[in-house]
């Protein structure tokens, strides 16, 4: 059972947690923005890489830089907003997947410009704390742990008791009912960047602390999270942290069965099935 | 004269990559131009054409690099046998996604295109793994140069030619049409009575089967293929760059953005060999920076391409037979 829990369930929580933080954007994305933000992984990254600039430069704590880079992916990804997806609002929304899918292309190569294309890490290799044998935890995933429950926390806070949260909730539900209650909606999706953009770079910065560094390492995850947010339903961020800890879950516990190579497969499969058979998702969300 | 043979070379090889390029605009065309299909798994599709092809044509493999086939079939099968799995893999993801939003089918083309890519690259005894395969038979190989690049160059010619005029027939069909119509307004679509989803699977299955076919034109050409060669920036990313910078819904334009596109693709090769050598890896960064930011400026300010897709003509009979019906 501790052999069970070092080798898979660690892993599955450390991984959940981090599909969980990126797919709550991409789920909110989609359903008020109307659109698959194809460059969300790559605000992973980026999150990632400005951590390691704090890091590297100014001998920062890992978990200290993840809130300063919350904040830049946060105005980055609204400064993205405003350039590249604003002027696409009144046109088909697929407009908008073409141009994030442009914007992924033009942030992953200048994340090869600026940081080369080696693994870059935060810290060396940690070795297990002797106080928690026989269980094999490291000190970074007390860090990792303990940051997914408070940015988790700050979300639900955020959702169910601001006016904002709230507002970004009914658009997600519905956007023309939310437009004629008055609902400030440019503002809205201004919050949604913010709130998805910031969780994103937060994901980023665990994933760096977990693994490593690295220039495609937000857009190899995009298909798990974007997994995790239909499998939650489409706008419902409670949904996607769910779907976010199933997929780490079943991508973990699949390499009992096949090579770990094609663990990529597992959330393509799982989101196969629930789009073949339940489309709305766990938590009934959007069918758009 | 030595210059000049190279020249001739180049530009052979030039707008051979051209036109092979051109096979896929022009099936991203049908998927995305004509019936609005957001097909982002090109890469998948021309592996899968690329590796068929191989498998069913190349001489039997060396001992140390084993890999399926050695078949050695003649090249046109091995087009075919592209073109036809290319296809049915297209069939079943079709079957799936299409009832769904355009963003869905999105992300299963990306997701399936990566899982192809990632079996080929690891599935050693299928596809040779990361060496790959090789000794693919070249039309034309025996000939003397520059002739057998040149007679290369005509065959793929003639090709995008064939495909042209098929899908422009296609397109102005009532076919066609019916395609243009789901992709403006799917409900009416289904309300005139058409099969919107039948449609759509036949749009999705032939795009993709040309996307395999170029895979397998391209690894005739290069006589080799690599799990690289599969790179979605230039196999599927490119693409859609031409066609939307082209034209998208129009064929000529398809053709012409492939042509275009490549040759700023190219010059921007050439720009950054002048550097020098620590630059020149970092340059390439930028060169892909620049293609992504292309696209935006398509997209915002000429989203119709250079040459705009033209409306549907409605002949003289079927006008007055609306007017009398509305009458």
């Amino acid at each position: 059972m501790i052999e069970f829990f070092n080798d898979y369930i660690l892993s599955a929580l450390i991984l959940g947690s981090i599909y969980a933080l990126g797919a709550i954007g991409i789920s909110m994305i989609y359903a008020i923005l109307r659109f698959a933000h194809f460059a969300h992984g790559d605000l992973l990254t980026l999150g990632a890489y400005f951590a390691f600039e704090l890091v590297d430069r100014f001998r920062a704590h890992p978990v200290i830089s993840i809130p300063i880079a919350m904040v830049t992916v946060a105005i980055v990804a609204v400064g993205i907003d405003y350039a590249f997806y604003r002027p696409f609002r009144k046109s088909r929304p697929i407009i908008m997947v073409i141009a994030s899918f442009g914007i992924a292309l033009m942030l992953r190569s200048t994340f090869q410009l600026l940081w080369g294309t080696d693994d870059q890490y935060y810290w060396s290799i940690q070795p297990p704390l002797e106080s928690l044998e026989p269980f094999l935890v490291g000190a970074k995933h007390l860090y990792i742990g303990g940051a997914v429950i408070v940015l988790i926390s700050a979300t639900h806070y955020l959702l169910a008791y601001t006016r904002t949260g709230k507002a970004m909730r009914a658009m997600s539900d519905d956007p023309d009912l939310a437009r004629v209650t008055g609902i400030p909606t440019e503002r809205i999706v201004i919050w949604t960047w913010i709130v998805g953009a910031s969780l994103a770079a937060a994901a980023g910065v665990l994933l760096g602390m977990d693994t490593r560094i690295k220039f495609d390492m937000g857009w190899n995850l995009l298909l798990p999270m974007f997994a995790a947010a239909i499998l939650g339903g489409l706008g419902r961020p409670y949904g996607a942290i769910a779907g976010g800890m199933v997929i780490g879950g079943l991508e973990e516990l699949s390499t009992l069965v096949i090579p770990g190579d094609y663990k990529s497969a597992v959330a393509f499969g799982v989101m196969v099935l629930v789009l073949i058979f339940r489309p709305q998702g766990i938590f009934k969300g959007r069918v758009l | 004269m030595e210059t000049a043979g190279g020249l001739i070379l180049f530009l052979v090889g030039f707008f051979t990559l051209a036109s092979i390029a051109s096979v896929s605009t022009l099936g991203l065309n049908i998927c995305w131009g004509v019936t609005g299909l957001f097909n982002i798994g090109i890469a998948g599709f021309y592996a899968v054409g690329a590796y068929t092809s191989a498998i069913l044509t190349a001489e039997p493999s060396v001992p140390s690099n084993p890999h399926l086939g050695g078949f050695e079939l003649p090249i046109p099968v091995g087009w075919a046998g592209a073109m036809v799995m290319s296809a049915a893999i297209a069939w079943i993801v079709g079957k799936v996604c299409l009832r769904l939003r355009a963003d869905y089918l999105a992300i299963a083309t990306i997701g399936i295109a990566e899982i192809i890519r990632i079996t080929f690259r690891n599935w050693g005894a299928i596809a040779g793994g990361s060496y790959g395969i090789h000794r693919i038979p070249k039309p034309f190989e025996s000939w003397p140069q520059p002739w057998a690049e040149i007679f290369f160059l005509l065959l793929m010619i003639a090709v995008v030619v064939v495909i042209y005029l098929v899908i422009e027939r296609g397109i102005n069909s009532p076919w066609g049409r019916v395609m243009r119509a789901i992709r403006e307004n799917e409900t009416a679509a289904a309300a005139a009575g058409k099969d919107v989803e039948r449609m759509r699977l036949q749009a999705f299955v032939y795009g993709s089967a040309l996307m395999g076919l170029a895979g397998a034109l391209s690894a005739h050409y290069l006589k080799q293929f690599l799990p690289e060669d599969t790179e979605p920036l230039t196999a599927t990313f490119l693409i859609w760059v031409m066609l939307i910078a082209g034209g998208s819904g129009n064929n000529k334009g398809a053709i012409l953005g492939a042509f275009v596109v490549w040759g700023l693709w190219t010059m921007s090769e050439f720009l950054t060999d002048l550097l020098s050598a620590e630059w020149a890896t970092r340059a390439a960064y930028i060169r892909v920076f620049l293609i992504g930011l292309l696209l935006q400026v398509v997209l915002q300010f000429f989203s119709r391409g250079i040459i705009p897709e033209k409306p549907p003509v409605i002949r003289r009979g079927e006008t007055n037979a609306v007017k009398a019906e509305a009458g």
